[in-house]
C-alpha cells in the first residue's frame, strides 16, 4: 500500500445518512470531499417503478468492496473512503448507496470516488429487484 | 466417491432453485464447470441468464478450481447494485 487508507465499508438494513457519511470522511489532511450518493429513479425505460428490493450476499460483498480500497489506495493519495450500501425495501427517492472519499486534493477524490461507484457496480455481489405496476424483475439477469 | 456440497442461492438464482440454497452431490476432485454442468442440467433457467459465477469461499472462483467439501460455495448471478 502506497498510503495508509482509512476505510468504513458498511451494509445497512436502515436509512443512509449522506452528511453522517460526510463527517466521517472529513480529516484535517485533506483538501476535498467528494461524494456520490445514488438514488431511486422513478423510471426504468419508460415502466414506472414502484419500489426496489436490495439484496446482499453480505460477506462477499464486503470482501469484495475491501478489494475496491485497496485498488484505491494503490492509486491514489486518498486519505478515508466510506462505502454504505443499503439492503431491503426502497422506495423512489430512497437511498441505496454512498460512496465517500477524502483526498489532499480534489482530482484524487474525483477519480477515486467514480471508480469505486464504477467498479462497485461490476463486481460487487448486490443485486436488485425492479417492482413495476405490472410485474417485477431481476436487473442486469437475463441479456 | 461422492461428496455433498451445500450452494448458496442469491438474487434470481433463488427463483431458479425454488430455494436460497439446495445440496448436490459431486464426484470427488470435482471443479467449478463440473458444477456449472450439474446445475445446468438441473436447473436449465441458468443457461438463459446473461451470465452467472460461481464463488468459493468468498471470491470469484474459475471454471477450473477444484471444490472441497467444507468450501462455502455460492451462485452469483449478474450483479447491479448501486
Amino acid at each position: 500500500m502506497i498510503n495508509e487508507l482509512d476505510t468504513n465499508i458498511k451494509i445497512l438494513k436502515e436509512a443512509l445518512n449522506p452528511q453522517e457519511c460526510i463527517n466521517w470522511v472529513i480529516t484535517p489532511e485533506s483538501g476535498g470531499v467528494d461524494v456520490f450518493i445514488g438514488t431511486v429513479r422513478n423510471m426504468t425505460k419508460g415502466k414506472r417503478v414502484v419500489k426496489l428490493e436490495f439484496e446482499a450476499y453480505e460477506i462477499m460483498a464486503i470482501n469484495e468492496m475491501t478489494k475496491i480500497s485497496v485498488d484505491v489506495s494503490n492509486k491514489w493519495p486518498i486519505k478515508k473512503m466510506l462505502i454504505h450500501h443499503r439492503t431491503g425495501i426502497l422506495k423512489v427517492g430512497e437511498i441505496p448507496v454512498i460512496i465517500a472519499v477524502a483526498a489532499v486534493h480534489r482530482d484524487a477524490a474525483f477519480e477515486a470516488c467514480r471508480y469505486v461507484i464504477d467498479t462497485l457496480k461490476k463486481t460487487v455481489p448486490i443485486w436488485k429487484k425492479e417492482y413495476f405496476e405490472d410485474g417485477e424483475v431481476w436487473v442486469a439477469a437475463h441479456p | 466417491m461422492t461428496k455433498s456440497i451445500k450452494i448458496l442461492a442469491f438474487g434470481i438464482v433463488k427463483e431458479i432453485f425454488h430455494a436460497d440454497s439446495l445440496t448436490i452431490e459431486l464426484e470427488e476432485s470435482s471443479k467449478v464447470a463440473d458444477l456449472k454442468n450439474v446445475l445446468e442440467h438441473k436447473f436449465p433457467l441458468l443457461k438463459q441468464l446473461a451470465s452467472y459465477m460461481v464463488a468459493i469461499n468468498n471470491n470469484y472462483a474459475l471454471d477450473t478450481d477444484t471444490i472441497n467439501e467444507k468450501d462455502e460455495i455460492a451462485i452469483i448471478p449478474p450483479v447491479s447494485g448501486g
